[in-house]
């Protein structure tokens, strides 16, 4: 099957099986190892990337279902090697350790923050409750969250 | 930095490592009963096994895993000593076609009966292992049972008390569930055998490849690859995958890369020992201990791995943060016919202070006192003894630890107070204080010589070589930030060497809190020699880049190397277990506070409090993320992780029934540090406290739900249905329900 997708801001083109996972195609052919197999089964969310705006789990979900959607990953988020804020706080704030749950963390928290400019600890924690971190103990996670937030509405707000 | 990388989504962990031409992926093909005799392997013969490479255990050089005892083998031969023992590996390039292969291999087994448990274990009516199952004995005795016949003298000690409580506590496996899989690329070309993978201790590995290959050292090449999560999971178990892909592609001269999909990974690789622990203590009606008789069995599994030690360190943190006069504390290993447990982050003191601390629970009941006061009262404090008779020499900071968390907690007012009960829902607070050793134990820095270099480089530069691991806890960041401060540069001028075996030193392994506390330390010394050397050569207008790159022109190279010595006066007898088992300890007081559901006994961790005595914080953000994030697995391993068996397999090898704590499950932690410095650790005295905050946590929540529920528990873990059978049972100590 011929799939159009729109990753990370360019059109790719893939010839795929419809039943290959998306996480596959993006770590295979795409060349995006960004998104993780934790568990291959929907439970850990390293493999989070955002399906038309909205954290989907990229091990759950077919080729198929992709054709003229858009993809974001990890690698989508920063321009080069320039952080955005919460990639900036995650790293200042001790938001990542081992790392390997933070592009799903990441992708989870970018999608939050698009919704909510303030978002709540308890917001915060459902957000990212399928997200598995086996290291942090996710208060710094929230914090990191919290500190971005702050940050983009400073941003926001301020001179343009 | 590896940080900006990990946010990037950059960081190359092994998966990630881009295909080599011709790579096979790898499995392994494993046994199905729990002890058995192979009576054959069949490949299939209607199946097309051209493209796939078969390797058995005729296929190993030496057939054993290197650890302390030669019992492992890399690939099961005669005899299966559990259900996930391997006996056949498979690789090739397609990875449908591997799995079918996998389908076309029958393993015929004669099966034998197997023992699955510590008590079938003991009671010894089958015999897997030695002549009783038991592989490792140790005894620890102080006061009155320092005698032949110490179990007689310390009953009598215990029969002198004004009260004498007794009691049994055990505690469960526990997975690591590093979320990383465990992972391992292997080739071999002219320089002789490469491997690169997820990894904690690149140098265990480079000795089990010169024992199951023969290789000479400079010919074997193992690298670490960025790493997802180890927590004592990536210590020892990593050799044996890094073995099993080397011999596929020995045999098939190809790439070979073998990564465990989660069950397997659940299934097959190291867990936390279980173990069951008997109590006796004696104590003065004030509350003033004396007399400790303890035994702690614990769980081998089906071989010896990493137990001894596990064992050894259990048994040392046995009578917890307590000061005791007499005391006689025994531990055995037993085997099983389950996978061989190993490595997990407290390895071992997590299990006997859980035992000790639900026992001095007990202990305040019976004398009708707050435990938390109970426990306050009996503290080490410097100049006591421990139970192997070390004086503590100072850095004890457990008072100090108890008392910011008791007043951060406000936990004496909400112990009076009594549970607070609103509808079904009752909340509590409990509190445990304890404190772990930090490096390894006894003598085994002093055998272990750990060495670091550090390299000057153009521009002032300085490379830390060290065959410490980065696995997450931050290794990188603060070991850096160590040699810039001993040699007065900006960190940013600090950059640490990729661990592999064949650019990094050996400096001992990345396990038992060592890393910063004695790794650091060397580190910070050999920055401290290139510093000196840069500075005592520069003019006097010169910057340090300049004298650096001069320096450099003049010589070449710049590189010192410094071996770790332990203070001198570390004293200890391997054979008495007597003296100074650990340099120094980490202290730590918990408070938990939790609120129970009265009718589905569902438990929630609404706030935890840690303050430990780290001694210095080197890095204040890293360091409450590493205690944050080992208290969280510590309320896992209390409230829901659970592996269940069935005949020796696991029913339960998946994300999905293997519950760790997400973000809504984890409390508020109120984190406190609390500096008593250690005079010998780096960056003005820092201690070890990786597992420290694995200890304290189980026995806190424990002691918070009694007081919600007056429900009083003594075995891991605290599940809800276990938590309703003992309600129903009256196992309760205060009526509250
Ligand atoms: S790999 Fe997709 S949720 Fe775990
Ligand atoms: S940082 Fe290691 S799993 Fe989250």
């Amino acid at each position: 099957m011929r799939v159009e997708l729109l990753v990370n801001g360019q059109e790719r083109v893939v010839e795929m099986p419809p039943m290959v996972r998306l996480l596959d195609v993006l770590r295979g052919q795409l060349g995006l190892i960004g998104a993780k197999e934790g568990c291959g089964e929907g439970e850990c969310g390293t493999c989070t990337v955002m399906l038309d705006g909205e954290p989907v789990n990229a091990c759950l979900v077919a080729i198929g279902q992709c054709n003229g959607r858009e993809i974001i990953t990890v690698e989508g988020l920063a321009e080069g090697e320039h952080l955005t804020p919460l990639q900036q706080c995650m790293a200042d704030h001790g938001g990542a350790q081992c790392g390997i749950c933070t592009p799903g963390m990441l992708i989870a928290a970018e999608a939050l923050l698009r919704r909510e400019r303030s978002p709540s600890d308890e917001q915060i924690r459902a957000a990212v409750a399928g997200n598995i971190c086996r290291c942090t103990g996710y208060q710094r996670i929230v914090i990191s969250i919290q500190e971005a937030a702050a940050a983009r509405r400073e941003q926001s707000e301020g001179p343009r | 930095m590896d940080g900006a990388a990990k946010v990037l989504g950059t960081a190359q962990y092994v998966d990630d490592l881009s295909a080599k031409d011709g790579e096979l992926h790898g499995a392994t093909v494993r046994s199905a009963v729990a002890r058995g005799r192979i009576r054959g392997i069949a490949f299939d013969e209607a199946f097309d096994w051209s493209g796939v490479t078969r390797v058995t255990a005729k296929d190993v050089p030496e057939n054993i895993v290197q650890l302390i005892v030669d019992d492992q083998p890399v690939l099961a031969d005669t005899v299966i000593h559990h259900v996930y023992e391997p006996i056949v590996l498979l690789a090739c390039e397609d990875r449908a076609k591997l799995a079918d292969a996998c389908a076309a291999v029958t393993i015929d087994v004669e099966p034998l009966d197997a023992v699955l448990d510590i008590a079938s274990s003991l009671a010894a009516k089958t015999v897997v292992s030695g002549e009783d199952n038991v592989q490792t004995r140790y005894l620890i005795t102080k006061g009155a049972a320092d005698s032949e016949d110490s179990e007689t003298k310390i009953d009598e000690a215990l029969a002198a008390c004004e009260v004498v409580v007794t009691g049994e506590y055990s505690s469960h496996h526990q997975e690591q569930l590093y979320i990383e899989t465990q992972g391992m690329l292997a080739w071999w070309d002219e320089a002789g055998v490469h491997v690169t993978g997820s990894l904690q201790c690149p140098y265990y590995v480079h000795k089990g490849f010169k024992r199951a290959f023969g290789l000479e050292g400079d010919a074997i090449h193992v690298t670490q690859a960025v790493t997802g999560g180890g927590f004592g999971g990536k210590e020892e178990y990593p050799t044996i995958i890094a073995l099993h892909a080397a011999l596929l592609a020995k045999k098939s001269g190809r790439h070979v890369r073998m990564i465990y999909d989660r069950t397997e990974d659940i299934q097959a690789t190291t867990k936390r020992h279980p173990a069951a622990c008997e109590i006796s203590t004696g104590c003065d009606r004030d509350g003033r201990l004396r007399v400790l008789k303890m035994r702690a069995v614990f769980d081998a599994g089906a071989y010896v791995t990493l137990t001894p030690v596990v064992l050894s360190r259990g048994v040392l943190h046995a009578g917890g943060a307590y000061s005791w006069q007499d005391a006689r504390i025994e531990g055995l290993s037993v085997t099983t016919n389950t996978p061989p447990n190993g490595a997990f982050r407290g390895f071992g003191a997590p299990q006997t202070i859980w035992a000790i601390e639900r026992h001095l629970d007990r202990v305040a009941r019976e004398l009708g006192r707050d435990p938390a006061e109970l426990k306050r009262q009996n503290l080490l404090v410097e100049g006591d003894t421990t139970a192997t008779g070390q004086v503590l020499r100072g850095s004890v900071g457990g008072e100090e630890c108890a008392d910011k968390a008791f007043a951060s907690s406000d936990y004496f007012a909400k112990r009076a107070a009594g549970p607070v009960i609103e509808g079904r829902k009752a909340r509590g607070i409990g509190a445990s204080l304890f404190m772990h050793g930090g490096g390894f134990t006894g003598s085994g820095e002093r055998m272990l010589k750990g060495r670091v270099a550090v390299d000057l480089q153009a521009g002032g530069r300085l490379l830390i070589r060290s065959g410490s691991t980065d696995i997450g806890q931050g290794t990188e960041t603060v070991f850096s930030q160590i040699a810039a401060d001993a040699a007065g540069i900006d960190v940013s001028q600090v950059s640490f060497a990729v661990p592999s075996t064949t650019t990094v030193p050996d400096s001992g392994p990345t396990v038992a809190s060592r890393t910063v506390m004695v790794v650091g330390a060397i580190v910070e010394q050999a920055a401290a020699a290139v510093a000196a050397q840069v500075r005592a050569a520069g003019r006097d207008d010169e910057s340090w880049v300049d004298a650096a790159d001069r320096l450099l022109a003049e010589h070449g190279e710049l590189s010192v190397l410094k071996q770790y010595e332990p203070p001198s006066w570390v004293d200890w007898d391997e054979t008495t277990y007597k003296g100074d088992a650990y340099p120094v300890y980490a202290w730590s007081c918990d408070i938990a506070e939790v609120e129970v559901d009265l009718d589905t006994f569902e438990v929630r961790v609404l706030q935890f409090w840690t303050a430990a005595d780290v001694g210095k914080a080197i890095n204040p953000v890293m360091c409450r993320g590493q205690l944050e994030g080992g208290a969280l697995q510590a309320i896992g391993w209390a409230l829901s992780e659970d592996i269940v068996w069935r005949d020796g397999h696991i029913l339960n090898p998946r994300m999905t029934n293997y519950i760790v704590p997400t973000a809504l499950d984890a409390p508020r932690f109120e984190t406190i540090l609390v500096e008593c410095p250690y005079p010998h650790g780096p960056g003005g005295g820092a201690k070890g406290i990786g597992e420290l905050p694995m200890d304290g946590g189980a026995p806190a929540v424990a002691a918070a739900i009694e007081h919600a529920t007056g429900v009083s528990m003594d075995h891991l873990p605290l599940l809800p249905e276990r938590l309703l059978l003992a309600s129903m049972a009256g196992t309760t100590s205060q009526g509250a329900i």
